[in-house]
């Protein structure tokens, strides 16, 4: 019998007043995957995963996230997953070490100082553990972020952006820890990019969206065949004016 | 009661310990934090205190209400400090964009409305007492010697604070930071209508009902009463008691439903103005 998914999203629709945000989107994500989120900006990704977090009530539709529907049913499941937005930060005035001990706490962590000691290592930030997380530059804070995402040892990570303020090296470095987390764990990654080689490196899957909808959802090589193209990139460029030519065509 | 109503009331004592933890931690790493609550409280205290003496000196018809107004100021400080270490806690969450975070964690929303209640008051012992004693020594003003009745007022009084603090917190979670402003302010609404400095009777007749809806009028009449006529009038306490009870949950409610409208309006991903 196939594992129920880990994310389910039937329908859904969010309208803020007159403007539909995700017009009917629908899709399913099998555990232990890691599926690529694509969309320009507007697309509807954020309002998305905002949605699956059960930051959002839907207008209509149904999410379920790990057996629980969102957001009526959110505090089953939120201890068992976790999320790194740009949207949000960390309270700069406490060190990295104060910031996981309260998340830590929040999320119910058994040994809670071996884990933080654990991710301080895992993420290069052991000597900075009893520095204000406002000191540190963009990258360590995107670290420090990830340390927190991870603090839990969640089933679902949701990932907004992950690699956005990091130098290629640091960017590479950080998904190649995000890789060996979800091998290790078993755990299911939503990833929100604009960035097409981290999504072609780290995904199997690749949802593309465009004003609210879904527009192609594959393989990252079969999209690559579909599409007659050597790029992620060329595809999503494809995709993204592809409507914007019928637009043209029908005026 | 249903699948969420429970999950909203569950309680995690370390969860609201971890909140508890983090505005420590931030306090501790902010010494302008730490006097800021200290320097208004004795500003006022010892403005209040020298037209008290001067009051007393100059006007044998005043003479009687010896201590009314450092008396009132304090307890006033009590109710004003109390919404403002609640609000203030609750917007170093919008103002380090930390709110996300927290909405997406485990956390309960009465736990963290317990966390902001347990910290306004800490916040309001740590600008007070420091107050109190300078009033003993500046103006021989012992708060203390109030005794049981103190501790009557103080009960009342933070009631009403935490839930006008709750109400603040829903209108600023659902309207962001553009509605900060009622943070600072909406607690001066109270001033003139609660009576803080002279009493009910000299409001205009039409007005003293829309006075003794709130529950710190009862306080400010008790005090005047201790402190004037020596007598502890419970019965007022009785009335304030009830009035809270019913501010309070008037404020968890208005709360939850602005916090449900904020989800409907994606305003938990956008804390901005």
């Amino acid at each position: 019998m196939p594992a129920s998914p880990a994310i389910k999203v039937e329908r859904l629709v969010k309208v803020y007043k007159q403007f539909p945000a995700v017009d009917g989107v629908s899709f399913s994500i099998a555990p232990g995957s890691i599926t690529g989120l694509l969309g320009g900006n507007g697309a509807g990704k954020t309002t998305t995963i905002a949605t699956i977090m059960g930051l959002i009530t839907p207008t209509s539709g149904r999410v379920t996230v790990l057996g629980a529907e969102m957001p009526r049913e959110r505090y089953r499941v939120l201890h068992r997953m976790n999320f790194e937005s740009p949207y949000v930060e960390m309270p700069m005035r406490l060190t990295i070490r104060q910031n996981l001990t309260v998340f830590g706490m929040l999320y119910g962590v058994a040994g809670l100082a071996d884990r933080i000691e654990q991710l301080g290592a895992a993420l290069d930030l052991t000597d900075l553990l009893d520095r204000p997380t406002g000191k540190l530059s963009a990258g360590q804070k995107t670290r420090v972020s990830l340390a927190k995402s991870l603090i839990n040892s969640p089933e679902l990570l949701l990932l907004d952006e992950p690699t956005a303020s990091l130098d290629p090296d640091t960017a590479d470095w950080v998904r190649a820890r995000l890789q060996r987390y979800c091998r290790d764990h078993h755990a299911t990654v939503l990833l929100a990019s604009h960035n097409m080689a981290e999504v072609e490196r780290m995904c199997e899957r690749v949802i593309i969206m465009k004003q609210g909808r879904i527009e192609d959802d594959d393989t990252p090589a079969r999209l690559l065949a579909r599409y007659g193209r050597r790029t992620l990139e060329e595809v999503f460029l494809d995709v993204a004016r592809r409507r914007d030519e019928e637009r043209e065509a029908a005026l | 009661m249903n699948a969420r109503t429970q999950s909203a009331v569950a309680f995690s004592p370390r969860r609201i310990a971890a909140m508890i933890l983090r505005y420590w931690y931030l306090l501790r790493s902010s010494w302008p934090r730490l006097v800021e609550l200290i320097y208004w409280p004795t500003v006022q205290m010892i403005t209040w205190g020298f037209l008290q003496l001067y009051v007393m000196q100059n006007g044998g018809l005043f003479a009687r209400a010896a201590g009314t107004f450092i008396g009132a100021v304090l307890l006033w400080d009590i109710l004003f400090r109390g919404q403002l270490g609640f609000s203030i806690s609750f917007l170093e969450e919008m103002w380090s964009r930390n709110i996300g975070n927290l909405m997406m964690s485990p956390l309960r929303p009465f736990e963290f409305v317990t966390a902001l209640m347990v910290m306004s008051v800490v916040r309001l012992l740590i600008g007070a007492v420091p107050v109190t004693l300078l009033a003993i020594v500046f103006f021989g003003f012992n708060l203390y010697g109030l005794g049981l009745a103190l501790v009557a007022f103080f009960i009342n009084l933070m009631l009403t604070s935490w839930a006008v603090g709750i109400f603040v917190s829903g209108l600023v979670l659902r309207n962001g930071l553009g509605a900060e402003n009622f943070a600072w302010s909406i607690m001066f609404l109270f001033m003139p209508l609660t009576c803080v400095y002279y009493p009910v009777t000299t409001l205009p007749v039409w007005l003293q009902p829309a006075a003794w809806v709130l529950p710190p009028t009862y306080v400010f009449e008790g005090m005047r009463a201790l402190l004037i006529e020596h007598t502890f009038r419970p019965e007022l306490m009785l009335y304030a008691l009830a009035l809270n009870a019913v501010f309070f949950a008037g404020g968890l409610f208005g709360f939850l439903r602005l916090l449900q409208s904020a989800r409907r309006h994606g305003s938990l991903m956008q804390t901005g103005e």
